[in-house]
């Protein structure tokens, strides 16, 4: 094992696939020449030239597109999209497109695209560029949704999903690319659709992926020191949505809170509790409670920003709350 | 131009890039958060462009947004304040940075999503058509964003609907790190403007005189004929894209050379040139300019921040 960075895990990811399999290439505005917005392509410009690391016009709809063609005559594109809430600006190409055409067609061809975007808020970016709207894209068949929280995950799903014949939306977290994991030496990979515990305990389930785990961990330290054990899923993977683990660690603790970065309504943790509701109704303790962002779009100021983004206290009040 | 307008614009040029030096200071010591792009270089562009305009006409831009803002008469304090986040911002500390608006002064704001704005632009101008008035929309972007399809959508709702747009493309050569020529089939942006059979013009955007005329020739076309115009403003930003760019992607000896052409000292020789003034003149001017940029800093430290509530305002009127 070795320990690394988020950034260093997806960037290893990529290079490995790269060197494994000719057919993948990384196009996106300023992987290249820049190196990435957030480093993570540094140094590939120089090692794999302009050929397969592409830097786009500022043109999202192009950038997504043109993947999804490259994909379906049998290229394998790594399309990045500098940040998620770019997405918008193709969400055509992302829920019309890549979701459907492999399935309006009757299947006759494949389309291994993997579309990599950075999410999240926390860096006073205001209303537009601070977004954590995974909810949306999980909403959709027809794409996974893959969004890890730790390095080890970050780089096994990854390249699982640039060797799956699937479109996969992968998203990273803005603030994480610093986060430092242990990660087995060599070859891995790591199954999309499967969730995972990460944390053993016997009190409460928390439910929670990327940014979620981050914070979901801290809480759980403290937690422990009041001799409240959670044990904490990560989800991994939106869609296909793994509740294996999820209910079999509820059926065990029969208290769970679900822990997101994005809003509440409509969101995550709706789905995560619905199911549980669903399908392990006998097993319910206490309502299962929802941590998230404030409804509000995210305002630039700090204090104001910080208030609205799910915190560490937050978690461990409604981890209290569903004890009680 | 009268003396006194030559003299404004140039303290407006000045104050732009002191209000901008002081704004990177306190960046570094992390007082500003979030992304802050800096004008520095390109000032004569707004500047000539909004000494142009008439009060009625409209000013949208992108995020690069903070001389824009001091070009259509919002103070430097309220400037200042809104990259502090702070209440007595322009957008009461919400927005930050790339978020600068007035609409009080039609500066209708900078905004984030690169050519986002631009379909906007052709909203007002078709509002202001159907309320019958022939107000002119000054819409400013980048070249990079002449890239995206929201320009050309923008452009050809415009030239067909008969929309009082002056699109003004601010070419400062890159997008990021991306020169124009990697990522734009033409360099000449104004070509863009060609397809949709839109007339259009070029001008040096490092002077602020020829700006000025340009922009007053095609603001008149603009209101008479009730067409759109694209006029492109050759230009350089001296400064990273935003605060902590490591500028992989030029060379320091391209960016010296541009520096030589500085808009201020193009315009400060001109000034002498013309003897609008004198050399004493211009240091008062300068003078002036650091005192109400002190001034904008105290105010903005000074005010509070906004209140817990107004995380839960402005989301809707109702
Ligand atoms: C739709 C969208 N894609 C990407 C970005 C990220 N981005 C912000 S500014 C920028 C470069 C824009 O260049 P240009 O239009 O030339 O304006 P300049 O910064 O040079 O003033 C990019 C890629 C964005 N804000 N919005
Ligand atoms: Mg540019």
């Amino acid at each position: 094992m070795s320990k690394i960075t988020m950034r260093e895990a997806i960037s290893q990811a990529l290079m490995e696939e790269m060197d494994r399999d000719a057919a993948v290439f990384i196009m996106g505005e300023e992987v290249g020449v820049w190196g990435g917005t957030y480093a993570v392509t540094k140094g590939f410009y120089d090692k794999y030239g302009p050929a397969r690391i592409k830097d786009t016009p500022i043109a999202e709809n192009a950038i997504i597109g043109a993947a999804i063609g490259a994909a379906m005559v049998g290229q394998r594109p790594v399309a990045e999209l500098m940040t998620i809430n770019f997405a918008f600006s193709a969400m055509d190409y992302i829920v019309n497109q890549a979701a459907k055409l492999r399935y309006m067609f009757g299947g006759q061809f494949t389309l291994p695209l993997v579309i990599r975007a950075v999410g999240g808020g926390g860096r006073q970016l205001g209303a537009t560029h601070s977004q954590t709207p995974d909810a949306i894209f999980a909403h959709f068949p027809g794409r996974r949704v893959v969004s890890p929280g730790t390095p080890e995950d970050a780089k096994g799903l990854l390249k699982t999903a640039i060797r799956s014949d699937d479109p996969i939306l992968f998203i990273e977290h803005a603030t994480m690319y610093q986060v430092r994991g242990e990660v087995p030496e060599g070859e891995y990979v790591i199954p999309i659709g499967k969730s995972k515990i990460q944390r053993a305990g016997r009190d409460l389930t928390i439910i929670t992926y990327c940014k979620g785990l981050e914070l979901s961990f801290k809480a759980a330290e403290e937690l422990s020191k009041e001799g409240i054990e959670a044990e904490i899923v990560d989800l991994r993977t939106l869609r296909p949505l793994d509740m294996e683990p999820v209910l079999s660690s509820f059926m065990k603790t029969n208290r769970a809170i679900v822990v997101e970065e994005g809003w509440k309504s409509f969101g995550i943790g709706s789905e995560v509790a619905s199911r549980i509701y669903e399908q392990a109704f006998d097993f319910v303790d206490a309502p299962i409670l929802r941590v998230a962002q404030k409804e509000v779009p995210l305002p630039y100021n700090r204090t104001l920003e910080q208030a609205a983004l799910p915190q560490v206290a937050d978690i461990t009040a409604a981890a209290r709350e569903v004890l009680k | 131009m009268k003396k006194e307008v030559l003299l404004d614009l140039y303290y407006q040029m000045v104050l732009i890039r002191r209000v901008e030096e002081r704004g990177a200071e306190l960046y570094q010591q992390g007082r500003i958060g979030g992304f802050m792009h800096l004008y520095i270089g390109q000032e004569a562009v707004s500047t000539g462009l909004i000494a142009a305009r008439e009060p009625r006409d409209r000013v949208i831009t992108a995020y690069r947004d903070h001389g824009v803002a001091t070009n259509c008469g919002i103070s430097a304090k309220e400037v200042m304040a809104e990259l502090l986040g702070k209440v007595t911002g322009t957008s009461k500390g919400k927005g930050g940075s790339m978020h600068m608006a007035d609409t009080s002064k039609n500066m209708w704001g900078g905004h984030a999503i690169v050519g986002g704005h631009l379909p906007i632009a052709s909203g007002f101008a078709l509002g202001d058509q159907y309320a019958g008035n022939d107000n002119v929309t000054l819409c400013m972007f980048g070249d990079g964003a002449t890239n995206i399809g929201y320009f050309h959508e923008a452009l050809n709702l415009a030239k067909t609907w008969n929309l009082r747009v002056l699109w003004i493309c601010e070419n400062n050569q890159y997008g990021m790190g991306t020169a124009v020529e990697r990522a734009s089939a033409v360099t000449e942006i104004r070509q863009k403007a060609e397809g949709y059979g839109m007339k259009n013009g070029q001008v040096d955007g490092m002077d602020v005189m020829k700006v000025y005329s340009a922009a007053r020739e095609a603001i008149d076309f603009v209101r008479k004929t009730s067409q759109p115009y694209l006029l492109e403003a050759d230009t350089y930003r001296f400064r990273g894209h935003s605060m902590g760019d490591p500028e992989r992607y030029r060379k320091a000896e391209e960016v010296k050379q541009w520096q030589e052409n500085d808009p201020i000292g193009i315009f400060n020789k001109y000034l002498l040139d013309k003897k609008a003034t004198t050399r004493k003149g211009l240091d008062e001017i300068e003078a002036r300019v650091e005192i109400e940029v002190n001034q904008a800093v105290e105010f903005a430290e000074a005010s509070p921040e906004p209140a817990l509530e107004e995380l839960f305002k402005d989301i809707y009127a109702e």
